[in-house]
């Protein structure tokens, strides 16, 4: 005999402890169910929270993070202030300064379908006159028709943001299709996409400035003529890495007479908070998937509880043949911590399989946190121990002769 | 039919397992009525190559001390020696590598693992002993074929009759190659047929060399074997032992005196120790 009767090898202690699992598969199966669910649950919380912080962080990539918007604050003694009609020309000429474009919100006019719906059913759109370049600025790409030019920027035609485009009906663009704006009637020349980071452009009609002052009054008086305005928004496009610079000179820019009533933003700021706010977790569904790990835990207990009372002769057996306490014990806790960890993975793996189908039906990138799976089955394991260790030591502590008395 | 030639051979042995004065109590100690001696004071010792049957019935205090002899149990009072080896002074560790090395167990109940195939179970034999898994494997086979059964090597348990089933659970025990096998009622759970089939696998393992103590309630079982111990109350109250077989007529073997009446009869001829009803143990009572 060599007998030095120790350790048993990795792959003997792991057919030791799966004699159980083997034995009875669908009671194995049901019992890591509860851990099943449990790590699913976490893992397709966080790898859905982390794959749509994913996409947004993509949106935002895409869009840049070099637009800024100045637009009139408030005026010191209240009421709203306006920009000068030459802020727009003003920004330009900053060095850093890309590209500017403007719109100036028509408080006044109102956009319907037709002549017939009632006044009050404006449906929150406004109506906005813009400069030519808009789209470029906020690359935004024109989803049908085409983006107003020189000559119908004179004309009574209207681009329509994407929202706009919905709440009027308008889904094609047709010749003769025409809407009720500002009590005359003004042709559709195209609809504009989505455009995240100026959402106001969306709800809005977009004219062009010629056209609001012509036929809607939209005008104020600089260097002594006429000209169409004010704008009410400016959208400046800076050279990358120089926002912050740019961002500082803006107000007393746009309005060096009165810039503390200037409001200057970066609208990709919003989109980054949102990035957080997704990857910050739902706290309500983890905790759910922890109360489902914690009942799974109790059923691996149990489960194991109920085996070690079942197979009192199997350990009467072993120790019969040489196994120590110790070698008891590390079976029936290393069956407990199996039966977690397949449950575990079954759980890592239904997880990531939800997150890639609602991140692929999103459009996003699919990201399972390491930290998910890995926690996942880690805690697999803890659960295992936690659960397995209470009926382990009883197993290694019945006496051989009560167990093989049971048989 | 060589049990004769292989007693001469024992005898020529060393003592493999050696009881001196055992007791086992179970219950509280001393003023509770809970207390039961299962064993009052047992001695004797059973040489290298013997087949002994340990016979008595039910309430006698045999199982007791298939668990004493076997180390599963711990005596009261007095020494075991399996094998050279004094239990009393080991550890779980210790216990448990003179159990894997040492001692064979057959049941009464097989204790086979119905999910495990028959090289498997046999090779779970010495798990436990340390042995690689090949070398365990090849043992496994080596020991069904001593038993009979090389061919059902892959089968699961569920496939096999309960004779067979408990020729595997007697390889198991062989497969270590153990000083003594100790065997619960081995023909318990089996018919008369199979259970004769069994007790020739027995001698034809005792001829071959292996020693096995055998515990059962059977006279008729018991007076198959060369020798026998008979267990009452906890105590020895017999022991002969016959130098030809059961083959024999029993005119000319005084080991088939009966002992039971005359206990003092028990050590004359032969040379085993034997104590049947000394002072200690009439103390202990």
């Amino acid at each position: 005999m060599t007998g030095q009767g120790g350790r048993l090898s990795l792959q003997d202690g792991l057919r030791v402890a799966s004699i159980g699992l083997r034995a009875r598969p669908l009671r194995a199966a049901l019992s890591a169910l509860g851990i099943a669910i449990g790590t699913a649950a976490i893992v397709g919380i966080l790898g859905l929270s982390s794959s749509s912080q994913a996409g947004l962080l993509a949106q935002i990539d895409r869009l840049g993070t070099n637009l800024l918007t100045v637009e009139a604050g408030q005026r010191l003694t209240g009421g709203e202030a306006t920009l000068p009609l030459e802020a727009p020309a003003r920004i330009t000429h900053l060095a850093d300064v890309d590209l500017a474009a403007h719109t100036g919100l028509l408080k006044d006019a109102k956009v319907y379908r037709n002549r017939l719906i009632p006044e009050a059913e404006s449906g929150g759109l406004q109506v906005r006159a813009t400069s030519l370049n808009l789209p470029s600025v906020l690359t935004t790409g024109v989803a049908r028709g085409r983006w107003l030019n020189a000559g119908t920027a004179r004309v009574p035609v209207a681009v329509l943001g994407a929202t706009a485009a919905l709440r009027l009906g308008i889904d094609r663009v047709q010749p003769d299709q025409r809407i009720w704006l500002g009590g005359r009637w003004f042709n559709v020349a195209g609809v504009l996409e989505p455009s995240p980071l100026a959402p106001d452009i969306d709800s809005s009609a977009l004219i062009g400035y010629p056209a609001a002052q012509r036929y809607l009054g939209y005008a104020g008086v600089a260097r002594g003529e006429r000209q169409p305005g004010p704008p009410s928004t400016i959208y400046v496009r800076t050279a990358t890495g120089r926002e912050a610079a740019v961002q500082a000179l803006l107000a007393p820019t746009a309005n060096p007479d009165a810039p503390n009533e200037v409001t200057v933003s970066q609208p990709s700021d919003a989109l980054t908070a949102r990035a957080a706010a997704a990857g910050a977790f739902d706290s309500l569904f983890l905790g759910l998937g922890v109360v489902a790990l914690i009942v799974g835990a109790v059923g691996v207990a149990n489960i194991m509880v109920i085996s070690v009372l079942e197979r009192r002769s199997e350990i009467g057996l072993r120790r019969a043949l040489g196994a120590t306490k110790g070698q008891i014990r590390t079976q029936f806790l290393g069956e407990s911590i199996l039966l977690a960890v397949i449950g575990g993975v079954v759980g890592v793996l239904a997880g990531a399989a939800a997150t890639a189908a609602y991140a692929g039906a999103k459009g996003w990138a699919i990201v399972v946190p390491v930290e998910a799976w890995t926690g996942g089955i880690a805690s697999a394991v803890l659960i295992g121990a936690l659960a397995g260790l209470l009926p382990a030591v009883r197993a290694s502590r019945m006496p051989p002769t009560v167990a093989l008395r049971t048989a | 039919m060589t049990g004769g030639r292989h007693l001469e051979l024992a005898a020529a042995g060393d003592t493999v397992l050696e009881l001196d004065a055992v007791t086992k109590a179970y219950g509280e100690e001393p003023a509770g009525g809970a207390r039961v001696d299962a064993l009052r004071g047992v001695s004797f010792a059973v040489r290298r190559g013997e087949l002994v049957a340990i016979v008595g019935p039910s309430g006698s205090g045999k199982s007791t001390l298939l668990h004493v002899m076997g180390t599963l149990e711990l005596p009261t009072g007095g020494v075991v020696r399996i094998d050279g080896v004094d239990p009393a002074g080991l550890d779980d560790r210790e216990l448990s590598r003179l159990r894997a090395r040492s001692i064979g167990f057959v049941f009464q109940q097989f204790f086979l693992s119905e999910h495990a195939t028959v090289r498997e179970n046999v090779a779970d034999g010495l798990l436990y002993a340390g042995v690689p898994t090949a070398e365990r494997y090849r043992r496994a086979d080596e020991a069904l074929g001593r038993v009979g059964l090389a061919d059902r090597a892959t089968f699961k348990p569920t496939k096999i009759s309960g004779g067979q089933r408990q020729r595997v659970a007697i390889a198991r025990a062989l497969v270590g190659r153990p000083a003594i096998v100790l065997a619960d009622e081995p023909t318990g759970n089996l018919d008369s047929t199979t259970g004769a089939a069994i007790m020739e696998l027995l001698r034809e393992l005792h001829a071959a060399g292996t020693t096995i103590v055998m515990i059962t309630h059977d006279e008729g079982l018991a007076g198959q074997l060369p020798r026998r111990i008979r267990m009452l109350d906890g105590r020895v109250v017999g022991d002969d032992r016959r130098d030809r077989d059961v083959g024999a007529t029993p005119a000319d073997s005084a080991g088939d005196r009966d002992v039971l009446a005359a206990p003092d009869d028990g050590t004359t001829d032969h040379s085993v120790l034997v104590v049947p009803d000394d002072g200690a143990s009439e103390g202990d009572r």
